[in-house]
């Protein structure tokens, strides 16, 4: 049965890139995929897009290129990513003029556009599903709404002959989705197959998370080789029957536990994970260690897509203020609810006002509250107060209440820390597929 | 008992939502986990934390429970206050919960 090697190059905007050119060097990969989306990162790129009209993708897209544009051609490799973010067509231009400047004369690179449907949802009448409000009533504060596209106008961009595809908001298991559609033909209503590949998809998204990151617990799950750990490899064979791996001698481990603890991340129900081109079905997946670092994955399935995409539309939500500061020794956590007390009360003389309000404990009680916590007492703590202001200039007060306990406050306060920042927040609302336009560019080096 | 003796979890965001995996080191154990780890004690355990519904799916060919929190993470990933907005430290804070040692 013919099978189909994809490689994930990166889990998150940020990620190591080491891996990525590793699995393009040693691979024998058919796909690189490069998944660098998360919720927000789109609004975000749509503000830097605001200011420069070349920019809004990836920061990380020059770098990733440069890396494994020449490797993967040496390979037959084709590269998929949304690394496009807010500007696929500049980034799919900046890939080309990198191909130029690396001598990958006749690379074809495609530019998967469409997500972009701000105009649209502004206009319409649609819930949004956190609040029950509309998106018009959201005003200027509104800075992007994208679709999350399915496989198809990837696996057509592949189909014309693309070398990098390159996207905006996609599906993420669908990134990996669209090369197994174009080389298998794979129909668009073939349920079961569609919702095998997601599960590959999905199982490989987040690159490291299934070869060993974001799973160790000395003692009781070691995992060697973190700081050169391997990206995963999925095999997919013309079924969707799936073998996930990673290049032999590096970093990370994939066993039954780490492909595990990855099927059901970011999963509500199992049974319908929703996805645009299918709802996928992984309630009755069962995995079998093959080998060593490779594991049988069976029984996904697929029922038919909803026929509704869903939106993430990023707003200005609000400005956070957060100051920090450090207590240590005999008596350390006492100074520090004295100083949680003094700049909560400091905030209330001077008149801060906030719509929420946060005070931490680092050490005792920040992560899950003082229940979770018990009794023992932490050397040393560190303070944290956090609120919410409708302006920059208000949240910095914040920061400063905190600062001056430097000065004002209990002994032996250190290392004081302070911030004050937009944030942009992610609402989500669905719409008929149809509103959503995809497009593929096809440019060449 | 802990949990932590039994089973292996990893954390999960969309939104405002924390999905919490729970795995049976052993899948010989994951009937005790079934038993044991309902999605009321979850959502007892994480009172203060959660303050939507909790829902548990069963995944027995992996030895697997999935728990969704509703209203888990401080207003959701992007606006949370909160140090670990994502959520991730809540697999390890559901792995310190007590079950019975034995059945």
């Amino acid at each position: 049965m013919r099978t189909l090697r994809l490689g994930a190059g990166a889990g998150y905007a940020g990620d190591r890139i080491e891996p990525a050119l590793e699995l393009a060097e040693h691979g024998a990969l058919d796909y690189l995929v490069f998944e660098c989306l998360a919720e927000r990162t789109i609004a975000l790129a749509q503000q830097a897009r605001l200011r420069d009209p070349a920019a809004g993708y990836d920061p990380l897209l020059e770098a990733r290129m440069r890396a494994v544009l020449e490797p993967c051609r040496r390979h037959g490799t084709r590269i998929v990513t949304n690394m496009g973010a807010a500007n696929p067509l500049a980034a799919a231009e900046r890939t080309r003029s990198i191909a130029r400047d690396l001598g990958l004369a006749g690379l074809k690179v495609a530019a998967v556009t469409g997500d972009d449907v701000l105009e649209a949802v502004g206009a319409g009448d649609y819930e949004i599903l956190e609040t029950g409000g509309r998106v018009r009533d959201l005003g200027n504060r509104v800075i992007s709404a994208n679709a999350y596209l399915g496989a198809g106008p990837i696996a057509e961009a592949l189909a014309q002959g693309a070398d990098v595809v390159i996207t905006g908001r996609v599906g993420d298991p669908a990134l990996f989705l669209a090369p197994l559609i174009h080389a298998f033909g794979w129909a668009l209503d073939d349920w079961d197959r569609l919702g095998r590949g997601t599960l590959a998809g999905h199982l490989l998204e987040c690159a490291g998370q299934v070869t060993g990151g974001y799973f160790a617990d000395p003692g009781v799950k070691d995992v060697t080789g973190l700081a050169r750990l391997g990206f995963p490899i999925g095999i997919v064979d013309e079924d969707g029957g799936i073998e996930i791996t990673k290049v032999p001698g590096s970093g990370g481990q994939v066993t039954l536990a780490t492909c595990k603890e990855q099927l059901l991340y970011e999963v509500h129900d199992p049974a319908r994970y929703l996805q645009p081109d299918v709802v996928a079905d992984f309630s009755e997946v069962t995995m079998e260690a093959v080998g060593p670092d490779r594991v049988r994955v069976t029984g996904g399935r697929g029922l038919p897509a909803t026929g509704l995409l869903k939106v993430s539309v990023g707003l200005i939500d609000s400005y956070v203020g957060e100051g920090q500061i450090s207590y240590a020794g005999p008596g350390a956590a006492a100074r520090g609810r004295l100083a949680l007390a003094i700049v909560r009360e400091r905030l209330a003389i001077t008149g801060v006002r906030t719509s929420e309000l946060r005070f931490d404990l680092i050490g005792v009680d920040s992560l899950h509250g003082a229940r979770l916590a018990g009794e023992a007492e932490p050397y040393e703590v560190r303070l944290r107060v956090a609120g919410r202001c409708d302006s920059l200039g208000e949240a910095a007060r914040i920061g400063n209440e905190v600062e001056t306990l430097y000065t004002n406050g209990p002994a032996g306060g250190g290392g004081a820390w302070k911030s004050a920042r937009e944030v942009v927040g992610v609402l989500s609302v669905l719409v008929p597929a149809a509103l959503a336009r995809p497009s593929v560019r096809m440019i060449e080096a | 008992m802990k949990l932590r003796a039994l089973a292996h979890s990893r954390t999960g965001d969309k939104g405002n939502t924390a999905n919490i995996s729970l795995i049976a080191h052993d899948p010989a154990d994951y009937p005790r986990l079934e038993r044991h780890v309902t999605a009321e004690r979850v959502r007892a355990h994480f009172a203060g934390i959660c303050t939507g519904t909790v829902t548990r799916y069963a995944l027995p060919r992996l030895g697997a429970l999935n728990f969704v929190l509703g209203e888990a993470l401080g207003g959701g990933v992007t606006r949370s206050l909160a140090l670990d907005a994502h959520g991730k430290g809540l697999s390890a804070a559901l792995l310190d919960m007590e079950i019975p040692d034995e059945g």
